[in-house]
């Protein structure tokens, strides 16, 4: 597939040197523009005049705090997604992160593919698709105002939470989604479950979804998550 | 704090700087300064007594001899006093012409001018019938007869001096005794009480050099020191129990988080030293992946409890009802109970909470997981039919509320924990061997019992025969609204 439709133009506002090359390289290596700025200040500037699809930044930063990055400018009307990249990684550090101005949390160490599926998510936001009322992928659909998806000619009968899982992973569909999202966007839980609880849930979905079709739609993506897509074609290698 | 400075005071100059000794020094100057006053008083008072009755002698004996004059002229004084003044005494006599000649008298000299004025003065005199010329003072008294005669009249002061004196050596002798009595228990005072400030210095030095298990020496009398010392006594109890914990934990996290890294290494290093074709490096480094995902885990999860321990999580508080928590709770871990061949039933009520609903969560979260886990029936006691094997399969979570407490249960029936075990397992860090082994990082029983107690509750692992039901107890948020008493972590062990 052309990856000139789905190529973001990122900044990475990060310190410490060595993570910082990491990233750009494994944001470029699948196809992605990757900026870098070591400090708060430098960050703030180029933020400010450029035009990026989304922001990644520390919280710690020399000269210019993360979080002030943020306010700044939030409160000159930028509203770039941003995600908070954060060695705190609690509860509490998430709620002021995102009451700052954040549009996501990761704390620290965190693996690329989950940093990877959180960028994507939230930078397709940001082109604005969530305003659909109907999402369909193939022969899928799912209507959000009436409840019903249907498969086919087949009317599928979904749980509701069975329903907001698939909702969630339609909404995105295409791009990976990680457990860590589904437990936070569908479910609201910030922890870290120690079993594979997730990984039932959406068995059981895919039970119900993919059972008895030809073409399955819900697809596992090692060592990252799902994805919901039409056909064997990745968005990406 | 410098032991150099401490060495080179001398041990009186020590003793010089205690408080005990200075508050000393400053009650004697006061007692001192009291004490004088009493006795200059005292003197003062003596002297003008003295004084006045003297005065009354004088004046007494001038009336009577004015009389004698009067009556008998010059001639009859003169013998009145020739007679007086041979009496042995301290009287002093003397009557002058108008050109200042003695006629009669026992006054051998007198400070000049005393004659010249009528009235009182104090004069140096010398006896006629003395011959050295020793003085003594008088207080005499001169009267103008008629004929420009004059009549002098005096008494000795020896008597008033020689009072004074006593009262004076009196003080002296006194203030001595009191400076010096004041100065010795002022020594011992302060040597007493430097000698247990020393021991107790001596005590925290160690304590500082790294013994912990030093105390400080509590006497019987229970007076303040005393009762410093077994306040103190308290308070390093307190610092080697948390101590002794962080020891504990530090052990632990090495425990926690080397053995994966070493598995690690092991892993990287084998597929290093083997040749192996390009799938066998990739199954190797998704394996690392894996192993450091696990490693993250149970670094947040040390985080995690770390923070709920020292009450940080405590700006996130609001009011919630624990049955819905539950309720999700369950929702979520159904499914993963019935793949594991378990039933996982909800019983709530309402049950209102002030709390870190995202900890309380978590925490029945990992009560959950353990009771999936472990809950499975143990096979060496096969149930007799269906009915029990359908109990013994089923994981029952509870949300209840009773009296001030809410009650967040999960019930199990599986292998359970030894009740030897069973209090040592909700220990901070504390891991059963047993669960070691298990996959997990086995810091579920930990966090779940840190979020209780910072919640002001606790967690209860109680025996459900068989089985095991892990209970968070925690304080309901009261009908008024208000929130829970704010709890102080630190003391929930008292």
């Amino acid at each position: 597939m052309d990856n000139s439709r789905n190529q973001m133009r990122l900044l990475i506002i990060e310190d410490d040197r060595e993570s910082a090359d990491y990233l750009v390289k494994a944001f470029r290596e699948v196809g992605h523009v990757a900026e870098l700025a070591g400090d708060g200040e430098e960050g703030l500037s180029l933020a400010d005049g450029g035009d990026y699809d989304v922001l990644v930044i520390d919280r710690m930063l020399p000269k210019r705090d993360g979080l002030s990055v943020i306010g700044c400018l939030r409160d000159k009307g930028i509203q770039t997604p941003v995600l908070i990249l954060s060695a705190l990684g609690q509860v509490d550090d998430r709620v002021k992160g995102l009451r700052a101005g954040g549009d996501d949390y990761l704390p620290k160490p965190y693996s690329f593919a989950e940093l990877l599926a959180r960028v994507e998510v939230l930078s397709r936001r940001h082109v604005g698709r969530a305003e659909e009322t109907v999402y369909r992928v193939g022969d899928l659909e799912l209507d959000r105002l009436s409840h019903r998806v249907v498969r086919g000619v087949e009317e599928l009968t979904l749980q509701p939470r069975e329903f907001r899982l698939l909702e969630y992973l339609m909404k995105h569909a295409g791009q990976v989604v990680t457990r860590t999202m589904l437990l936070e966007n569908v479910w609201d839980y910030h922890f870290d479950p120690q079993t594979n609880v997730i990984d039932v849930h959406i068995s059981r979905l895919r039970s119900k979804i993919d059972k008895g079709f030809e073409q399955p739609l819900l697809h596992t993506i090692r060592g990252a998550g799902y994805m919901i897509r039409n056909g064997v074609h990745s968005s990406r290698a | 704090m410098d032991g150099k400075s401490d060495d080179s005071v001398t041990a009186l100059g020590k003793l010089f700087r205690t408080t005990a000794f200075r508050l000393t020094l400053v009650y004697l100057l006061l007692f001192a300064l009291f004490a004088a006053s009493l006795l200059g008083y005292f003197a003062w008072n003596t002297r003008r007594l003295i004084t006045d009755q003297i005065a009354a002698t004088v004046s007494e004996e001038i009336g009577l001899l004015t009389g004698v004059f009067n009556r008998r002229g010059l001639r009859g004084l003169v013998g009145a006093i020739e007679n007086r003044a041979l009496r042995p005494g301290s009287n002093l006599y003397l009557v002058t012409t108008p050109a200042g000649l003695a006629v009669a008298g026992n006054v051998g000299s007198l400070q000049p001018g005393v004659l010249q004025t009528a009235g009182w003065a104090e004069t140096a005199y010398r006896r006629l019938d003395e011959q050295d010329q020793a003085h003594h003072y008088a207080l005499v008294r001169v009267t103008d007869l008629s004929n420009r005669f004059r009549l002098l009249i005096g008494r000795d002061l020896e008597e008033r001096h020689r009072i004074i004196g006593v009262v004076a050596s009196a003080a002296q002798w006194s203030l001595l005794v009191v400076v010096v009595l004041g100065l010795c228990g002022g020594i011992f005072v302060a040597r007493r009480v430097l000698r247990r400030i020393d021991a107790m210095t001596g005590t925290t030095k160690r304590i500082m050099a790294g013994d912990l298990s030093g105390r400080l020496p509590v006497g019987r009398s229970g007076d303040e020191l005393d009762r410093l010392a077994a306040n103190l006594n308290a308070m390093l109890e307190r610092i080697e129990a948390l101590m002794n914990g962080l020891r504990e934990v530090s052990d632990n996290i090495a425990h926690d988080l080397k053995t994966p890294l070493t598995r690690l290494r092991n892993r990287a290093e084998e597929a290093l030293a083997k040749s192996g074709n390009e799938n066998d490096y990739r199954a190797v480094l998704e394996q690392t992946i894996e192993e450091s995902d696990s490693l993250i885990r149970t670094f947040n999860a040390l985080l995690m409890i770390a923070r709920a321990e020292s009450g940080h999580a405590c700006d996130n508080m609001a009011d919630f009802d624990a049955a819905a928590v539950t309720q999700g709770i369950h929702e979520l871990y159904e499914p993963l109970a019935e793949d594991n061949g378990l039933r996982l039933q909800v019983q709530t009520e309402f049950a209102p909470l002030h709390g870190n609903r995202e900890l309380i969560s978590q925490a029945l979260a990992n009560l959950v997981e353990n009771a999936i886990k472990y809950g499975q029936p143990s096979r060496a006691a096969q149930p007799l039919d269906a009915n029990e094997a359908a109990a013994d399969s089923t994981i029952l979570i509870e949300a209840r509320h009773r009296g001030d407490r809410v009650i967040l249960a999960v019930t199990d029936h599986g292998c359970g924990i030894p009740e030897a075990d069973r209090k040592h397992a909700v220990e901070r860090f504390v891991r059963l061997e047993a669960s070691r082994t298990l996959a997990g990082s086995g810091l579920g029983l930990s966090l779940a019992s840190a979020v209780a107690t910072l919640h002001g509750g606790d967690l209860i692992l109680e025996d459900a025969s068989p089985g095991l039901r892990a209970v968070l107890s925690l304080p309901a948020r009261s009908a008024s609204g208000l929130a829970a008493p704010a709890v102080d972590v630190q003391q929930t062990d008292a």
